[in-house]
């Protein structure tokens, strides 16, 4: 009496996503980073492709981070004060693949740096450091419209991926990272439908859907982690049944949420856990990019990837 | 799968005779399908036919009580694959090894400190459910750390021998607790089910294939033995997944009874924070019980917060009642806060405003549970509601002012609140993590 195993079939599938271009594709990095692709749910290994890992972006700041707990900042050291020292200490300390920066120093109220200012930020660190970058916005639309296109230009041909578009402000990032070359992050506010709709008016300006990274906004543990969990699986059921404006891959925001929790701010180790767990459950709901904070926290989470992929991959 | 009316149909006699009360085979059929009639009815129907019918009305998966007295707690009954098409039912039990090499006084110290773990989070208490003993030595070893454990906690026991012989002892000396078996393998099923039945306590069954699981579970059916939880052992996580995932499939798409109970897993792992993590991947992947080893504070939170997010009913968001809440010595000079009842915004609003040592009034508007942007967007979060909430509230009694903080994502409300309420409109934060310093900045 042997068990025939049910496996689902599915018709569609995840998009791959490159970030990072290298000299033979016009840009200066030394990697690149792929993600998405999967024709399976996370980890059902023998019912479809799953041709990539989630991937670790370390975050950094343009300007030394205000309101991280202390613990988190001082896990830098004294870095963080010069935002191009701490980028390359994620890099040749702790091991980082990929950068996610945040422009808040471009927020009116954490020093209104102006775009030509960003974007001469973003130069230089792409000359300090060979990783692809993720470039998100200060949070404040009328700003970012201002500064992310700068940027944008600054990092031309890099293929970045560029955040966040959302359903009120999307056009003016959509068509700098389309002049540019660049991918984009489409946010939406837990909502498969608004997810659904924000892609295809990106798209509709001309973007390819393989170049659409979907931010379904996430809770930290404890602190609406289920919404996103339960909007991811739906959404990744979605796209492995064939609907194509939701086959983007996930980026999740772990760290930024994990660390405004008040239990992370709670001690050093129980900070630390919150954003391997946030992170960790995330996974099992389809997440591909992990944008974390704390260096402890990604080595873990990291090293959680090794074991349910099996083996270590120095690629990620 | 659950049979159809037509599968039914097909085991009826079909002779319409109407002694059901229907007029055809057909209609009882569909009646039975519905489950709104029982076959009783049908003086016809064989005894197969009945039996099936039977199995069918059971759920697919077994639910178990695990253990006795206040502690005691559901295992199983789980009906979805994803938690979205409906919920998951029985949070799953969290319990921790203990090994019976460790001296006395280190057993009970352990155990005292596994009962302490428990954390209030958002107006639920979370805390932990077993405590698993594991024989490294002799049998009277393992039934003395049995027994202290037994002294030392209500938790309900697994009990973790190395023989059936051994088993058989602690089983003995804690029956009254009725612990759960560890476990049934193929190789001595027989003996683990004569404990099981002497002592009408529950087994896990190990076995590293859903084939030889199935094999061993229908033999001790057999043998009359059916509070199982299944286990398939130590392997590499993602197989474990693959594992949890099949054997739910199975119970709930196939209907195969003999893969339809609870799952165990072990998780044990030095590393606290990889034990954490792999303990997130089975709270998510489908386990009923889980044991670990770390009994930090720090890990047992945040994996009790996990269970508590994803057993969490979807259509159903935790809520607190809708009401004035004085917080601190709160008196006619204190400032009014409001938000919704969706207990995650409370809770969190509560935190900052306790933060700031800061006595005030937080009032929370019935907004069916939803959270302070969707609430807005779905209309329970109005200048109407919270207005009729004011007056409800009783606060225009208790203070002197008329100023009332607003959450900083409605104060496109302002206005209409103002004229509404008679209140004077203050903007708050929109993150709740503001809250400390604006109350403190508010004079
Ligand atoms: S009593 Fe039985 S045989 Fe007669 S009509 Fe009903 S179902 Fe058919």
């Amino acid at each position: 009496m042997e068990i025939e195993e049910i496996l689902e079939k599915w018709s569609g599938g995840v998009y791959s996503v490159s970030i990072g271009a290298c000299a033979e594709d016009g840009g200066s990095r030394k990697n690149t980073v792929r993600i998405g692709g999967q024709k399976s749910l996370p980890l059902l290994f023998k019912e479809g492709d799953i041709p990539n890992r989630p991937v670790i972006a370390f975050e950094i700041w343009d300007i030394p981070p205000q309101d991280w707990p202390e613990g988190l900042v001082s896990s830098y050291g004294k870095a963080p004060e010069d935002p191009l020292i701490w980028a390359q200490m994620c890099v040749k300390d702790f091991g980082a693949r990929l950068l996610c920066l945040r422009l808040q120093g471009a927020h009116p109220d954490c020093g209104d740096k102006s775009p030509e200012e960003c974007a001469r930020f973003v130069s230089s660190l792409l000359e300090k450091v060979s990783v692809p970058l993720i470039i998100i916005g200060s949070g404040d639309d009328a700003k970012d419209n201002l500064v992310m296109p700068a940027c944008s230009e600054a990092a031309k041909s890099e293929r970045c991926l560029l955040g966040c578009a959302t359903q009120e402000n999307y056009k003016t990032l959509a068509a700098s990272a389309l002049a540019d070359g660049h991918s984009i992050i489409a946010e939406s506010p837990i909502d498969i439908n608004i997810a659904k709709q924000l892609n295809i008016l990106i798209s509709d300006m001309g973007f390819a859907l393989d170049r659409i990274v979907i931010n379904p906004t996430i809770g930290a543990l404890g602190y609406g982690l289920e919404y996103a969990y339960s909007i991811m699986e739906r959404g990744r059921i979605a796209a492995l049944s064939g609907d194509k404006t939701l086959s983007s891959p996930f980026i999740c925001f772990t760290g930024q949420e994990s660390w405004k929790a008040k239990e992370a701010k709670g001690g050093d180790k129980q900070g630390v856990i919150w954003e391997i767990i946030t992170a960790s459950s995330l996974i099992q709901a389809g997440a591909d990019i992990l944008v974390m904070r704390h260096p402890e926290a990604a080595k873990r989470v990291f090293g959680h990837i090794s074991v349910l992929f099996g083996g270590n991959n120095s690629d990620h | 799968m659950p049979l159809s009316g037509l599968d039914i149909y097909k085991l009826l006699p079909k002779t319409n005779c109407r002694r059901c009360g229907l007029s055809t085979c057909l209609a009882f059929a569909m009646q039975l399908a519905k489950k709104t009639m029982s076959a009783d009815k049908c003086p016809f129907i064989s005894e197969q036919t009945k039996k099936l019918l039977e199995e069918q009305s059971q759920p697919a998966i077994r639910t178990l009580i695990l253990g006795e007295g206040k502690d005691r707690f559901e295992a199983g009954g789980e009906t979805v694959m994803f938690r979205h098409e409906e919920k998951f039912r029985n949070p799953c039990g969290i319990g921790f090894v203990i090994e019976d090499s460790l001296s006395d006084e280190e057993i009970a110290s352990r155990v005292k400190k596994i009962n302490s773990l428990k954390f209030e989070r958002v107006g639920q208490v979370l805390d932990v459910n077993m405590v698993a003993v594991r024989q490294n030595s002799d049998q009277k070893r393992f039934v003395r750390a049995t027994e202290i454990v037994m002294d030392s906690t209500g938790l309900p026991v697994v009990l973790m021998g190395s023989s059936p012989a051994s088993l058989r002892q602690a089983a003995s000396a804690a029956s009254e607790r009725k612990p759960l078996l560890y476990c049934a393998t193929k190789d001595n099923f027989t003996q683990i089910a004569s404990i099981a039945k002497d002592f009408r306590l529950p087994v896990v069954v190990s076995a590293p294939s859903l084939d030889e699981l199935s094999y061993v579970t229908k033999e001790l059916v057999s043998l009359g033995v059916d509070a199982l939880l299944l286990d398939t052992g130590r392997k590499p996580l993602s197989e474990k997944i693959w594992d949890a995932t099949q054997i739910r499939r199975q119970a709930l798409k196939k209907a195969n009874r003999a893969l339809g109970y609870p799952e165990f897993v072990m998780a044990e792992n030095d590393d606290p924070y990889e034990e954490a993590a792999e303990a997130a991947v089975h709270i998510t992947k489908y386990a009923s019980v889980i044991i670990l080893k770390g009994i930090q504070s720090w890990e047992a939170l945040s994996v009790l917060t996990l269970r508590q997010n994803i057993y969490t009913d979807p259509q159903k968001p935790l809520q607190i009642e809708p009401r004035l809440y004085p917080v601190g010595e709160a008196g006619e000079n204190s400032p009014v806060l409001v938000t919704t009842n969706f207990s995650l915004t409370y809770y969190t609003v509560l935190g900052e405003v306790e933060a700031s040592k800061i006595p005030s009034y937080i009032i929370s508007v019935d907004t069916e549970g939803m959270s302070v942007l969707t609430a807005w967007a779905a209309e329970k979060f109005t200048a109407q509601a919270i207005s009729d909430s004011l007056e409800n509230s009783g606060i225009k009694k208790m203070i002197k002012h008329k100023n009332l903080i607003i959450p900083g994502y409605v104060a496109v409300l302002s206005g209409e609140l103002e004229e509404k309420s008679g209140f004077k409109v203050i903007v708050g934060p929109k993150e709740a993590a503001g809250i400390s310093s604006f109350l403190k900045n508010l004079n």
